[in-house]
């Protein structure tokens, strides 16, 4: 077996090798940068890793983005140190968590370290279409719900900021991603003209300028916080969907028989898809419990032949 | 075996510009190795092989797209039998569409060096399969180099072409979406020019006829055993001595998440997954206590390993299904007594919320698929970004197999005849030139009663935008001929073919309507550019007149991503906004809307419409 000739790493590295492992492990940073396709996220994920291979770590930067640019939720995994091996940060190990959107930092919570994670979030709110898919009267946009104040509590070392109308202060909407690089460059130990210099490596050209003032917007502002943390924003930055009155309302068709010609119409487009023609293509509520009211099938009506009543519940009640 | 082992003599630079992902190492290696030819059918997470060749020289390397996998592994052998060396790269499903080719050429074997680049997706990140090329290499007799980061990827792939060559037989190089797209540092060297040697005339090498097959499979069956016997010498093998009451075995993509959480076992690291080093195998086993097998997906390694006679475990403790990650490494290697269980997560006591992809705010492809809801047809779909209206608020796919099948299971759906809904299968311009115009031609040629969508947005949308053979512009962006669709079809025989415009919606209404009536094989070609590729697209924004918005949000059937709720009510629901930023200007909201509140922000003007 003497041809056998494996790398045998231990026996090269001697007696210091497992000394040196176990400071890497704790030397490993892991920094979790997580958003929505579009915001540049991945951008500023190649800016860190090379400002720390440039600083002379070793560097894995990983990242899924096959959905980003279908509006789905982008996150990259930046971890360096002496020695690094998995790609991806384990369940809880995260030391920063930089959130480019609200809704996706709560998202990646469980990925940050619970007792010293610093968690740093635009208030952002980027409400996804399905968010909006619900016709019943009184329904809600299904966003998270919980404010900044709310998590500010529950993690170790958070900020919440507005980086958005901070990068329209300065001019370019564009550059709010560079705002929240600014503000994790003071939790990591890097000087400001290493970082500035690898970020104009990747900023669109005659972008320098604007990428260097919304970088130190980030970093004055969040050492600023730390210093006086009453100064930052308790809230979202968009007001909350005020709660429709209660929308308890039953919900009838009247189809007047003579006057429906069978053409389909509101069959085909209703967006619950509950009518249907009956036998004798006279259109009837196939499934009364999915139907909305939304009127879609009277407005459509050519022939008038639909109403659509809404009774709220309370009053049919009080007429009883 | 001198020359294989020098992949790692030569002392290289780390590359200084930028880590470098799994899919640019893999490209520099082969360009490093003197890759001549290279071609490839874009998939996720394959892609960026073949667009960071095209990077390189073109005098250097020969770099295109093909029109599928299958053609571009056909190039690639063509290539090395006339003497360069060649590689063709594809995700983990496109390798089932170049499967016919690679069961032969593995009886052929190479002239110059053959690398097939194969990229798993364990996880589904982009995948309708999670199926394993470590398996379909047995089949094949193929050996598989196995890479763990960027630096392997490079050197991995570059050995790969000294592989192929010594042992005349394809090599394939297999990464998963994790290490395609994982960043990382770099040492890159200088590239080795090789020598063209001209075509390999020996035609009973590779012409596979019977007579000629059979002599060559015993010389394939005598390969695989000397590869074995290669792999356990190989200095590419790690072992990493440690704690010996356990031992893992693993390789690849999986050794890193081992080193996170056991940093001190005792671990081997196999380079090639196929075929297994035995002799190294059991040196190792002998030399520890207890076997576990690390790896992702099947349990291949596992398996084999037991069959060694070696008590190995592995799927007892890890799952057959998705992503390893460091945490269920650790939850396993604890259920095992290996190591203490991790201490309960935290909970946060917080409600994720659900941010499915959606199609692109002004996307031709929505209107099709509304129109073929309204008409109720039975669809079957394909691969591409459509196959996202399968899903609310379009939902109007019923069946979506793989590529290009939606065309032979419109034709099987006409043939059993059990449905009265006109049936009409729905396939993108990239996806119809892939694998589409056979089953066209079957359905011509069978008289299937069915309309074909082909949904041209000029691109292959879903993975980034590359261009195909109906761009008519090649990987390296010159001038090509470019596919005529209509053409393309009235010389198999369709007799009914119509092309339309997706932003008209009553135009679009009409001729798919038309489509279905018509008995035979009809073809409607939508066409209408990408909103993303290869130029994004910005018209002025609409606006919504909140004073008539009813809040019927029947424009909310279209999915569009610009169209949001606002806190003004009508009938206690939410009437809605349109975001000014992500409007593209497409007008579909405001050709659906009943009560006509949809308008220009400002009075159109010939110039400002998008044409």
């Amino acid at each position: 077996m003497d041809k056998l000739s494996v790398q045998e790493t231990k026996s090269k590295k001697g007696g210091r090798a497992k000394k040196a492992k176990t400071q890497k492990a704790e030397m490993t940073k892991n920094v979790l940068i997580v958003g929505v396709g579009g915001q540049g996220v991945i951008m500023i994920s190649k800016v860190l890793a090379l400002l720390c291979q440039t600083q002379g770590y070793q560097v894995k930067q990983s990242e899924v983005h096959g959905m980003a640019k279908r509006g789905g939720g982008v996150f990259s995994h930046v971890r360096f140190g002496e020695e690094v091996w998995s790609p991806t940060i384990p369940m809880g190990e995260a030391d920063v968590l930089i959130a480019l959107e609200w809704a996706e930092g709560l998202r990646w919570l469980p990925h940050l370290k619970h007792d010293t994670g610093i968690f740093i979030a635009d208030t952002q709110q980027i409400v996804p279409p399905f968010a909006c898919r619900n016709r019943t009267a009184g329904a809600q946009t299904a966003y998270v719900k919980e404010t900044p104040t709310e998590i500010l509590e529950k993690v170790a070392d958070g900020y919440a900021l507005d980086a958005g109308g901070f990068a329209e202060e300065l001019g370019n909407s564009r550059v709010a991603n560079t705002i929240l690089l600014g503000a994790l460059s003071a939790s990591l130990d890097f000087a400001d003209e290493d970082w500035l210099n690898i970020i104009a490596k990747f900023v669109p050209k005659g972008s320098e300028k604007v990428n260097e003032q919304a970088f130190m917007k980030g970093r004055d502002w969040i050492i600023e916080v730390r210093e006086n943390p009453e100064e930052m924003p308790r809230e979202a930055t968009q007001p909350e969907m005020p709660i429709p009155p209660a929308g308890d309302v039953d919900i009838s068709l009247d189809i007047i028989d003579d006057w429906c010609k069978s053409c389909d119409i509101c069959v085909r487009l209703c967006p619950e898809r509950c009518l249907e023609l009956n036998e004798q293509q006279i259109v009837r509520l196939k499934k009364p419990d999915a139907c909305t009211g939304c009127r879609l099938c009277e407005w459509l009506c050519p022939d008038f032949a639909i109403t659509v009543n809404r009774t709220p519940v309370n009053k049919k009640k009080e007429a009883a | 075996m001198n020359k294989l082992d020098s992949v790692r003599s030569s002392k290289k630079l780390v590359d200084q510009s930028r880590p470098m992902t799994g899919n640019e190492a893999i490209a520099r290696g082969a360009w490093e190795a003197g890759v001549k030819v290279a071609a490839a059918y874009p998939g996720t997470p394959s892609t960026e092989i073949l667009e960071n060749m095209a990077t390189y020289n073109a005098d250097d390397v020969v770099a295109q797209w093909s029109t599928n996998e299958k053609v571009s592994v056909d190039t690639a052998i063509g290539a090395s039998l006339s003497g360069v060396r060649a590689l063709a790269a594809m995700k983990h499903v496109g390798l089932n569409v170049a499967a016919d080719s690679v069961m032969s050429v593995t009886y052929i074997g190479v002239h110059a060096g053959l690398v097939i680049v194969v990229c798993d997706d364990p996880g589904l990140h982009s995948s309708q399969n999670e199926q394993d090329t470590r398996v379909f290499a047995r089949l094949a007799n193929i050996p598989v180099l196995e890479p763990a980061d960027a630096q392997e990827a490079l050197d991995f792939t570059r050995l790969a072409f000294d592989l192929s060559e010594f042992f005349d037989t394809p090599v394939i190089v297999r990464a998963t979406t994790r290490l395609s797209h994982t960043r990382s540092s770099v040492s890159i060297g200088p590239r080795t020019e090789v020598e063209p040697k001209g075509w390999v005339d020996d035609y009973r090498k590779t012409v596979m006829i019977p007579g000629h097959a059979r002599i060559r499979h015993p010389v394939v069956v005598e390969r695989v055993e000397k590869l074995s016997d290669y792999f356990s010498a190989s200095p590419l093998n790690r072992w990493d001595k440690g704690d010996r009451s356990y031992g893992i075995i693993t390789h690849g993509t999986c050794y890193p998440y081992v080193k996170e959480v056991v940093p001190d076992a005792s671990i081997l690291k196999i380079a090639a997954s196929y075929p297994l080093p035995e002799k190294l195998i059991q040196e190792f086993t002998a030399t520890v206590d207890r076997v576990i097998v690390v790896e992702e997906l099947e349990p291949v390694l596992e398996v084999e390993i037991r069959a060694l006679g070696i008590p190995a475990e592995g799927k007892s403790l890890f799952p057959r299904v998705g992503e390893l990650a460091p945490e269920v490494l650790r939850e396993g290697l604890a259920r095992a007594g290996l190591i203490e269980a991790a201490t309960a997560l935290h909970d946060w006591q917080v409600e994720p919320l659900a941010r499915p992809p959606v199609l692109c705010a002004g996307c031709p492809h929505t209107t099709s698929y509304m129109a073929l809801r309204a008409i109720d047809a039975l669809v079957p779909g394909d691969i591409g970004c459509y196959t996202l209206a399968a899903v609310e608020p379009l939902q109007s796919i019923d069946v979506t197999v793989c590529m290009g099948a939606s065309i032979g299971n419109a034709v099987g759906m006409a043939k059993a005849n059990t449905s009265d809904r006109p049936i009409v299968a729905t396939i993108g311009d990239s996806t119809f030139l892939h694998s589409g115009i056979p089953p066209l031609i079957d359905a011509v040629y069978n008289d299937a009663n069915i309309t074909v969508i082909i949904l041209d947005n000029k691109i292959t949308a879903m993975t980034g935008g590359q261009n195909h053979p109906g761009t008519g512009k090649t990987l390296r962006g010159e001038q090509t001929h470019e596919v005529d669709y209509e053409e393309l079809c009235k010389s198999v025989g369709v007799k009914w073919i119509k092309t339309v415009d997706p932003y008209d919606t009553g135009e679009l209404f009409q001729a798919l309507r038309e489509a279905t009536e018509f008995r035979g094989v009809s073809v409607l070609i939508s066409y209408r550019p990408c909103v993303l590729d290869p130029v994004k697209i910005k018209g002025p924004a609409l606006v919504v007149k909140a004073a008539t918005c009813t809040a019927c949000q029947a424009c909310m059937n279209l999915g569009c991503p610009a169209i949001t709720w606002i806190d003004e009510l009508f009938e206690d629901k939410h009437k809605v906004e349109i975001n000014p930023v992500s409007c593209i200007g497409c007008s579909l909201c405001a050709q659906i809307c009943p009560s006509d509140c949809i308008q220009p922000l400002a009075p159109l003007t010939e110039t400002s419409v998008i044409s």
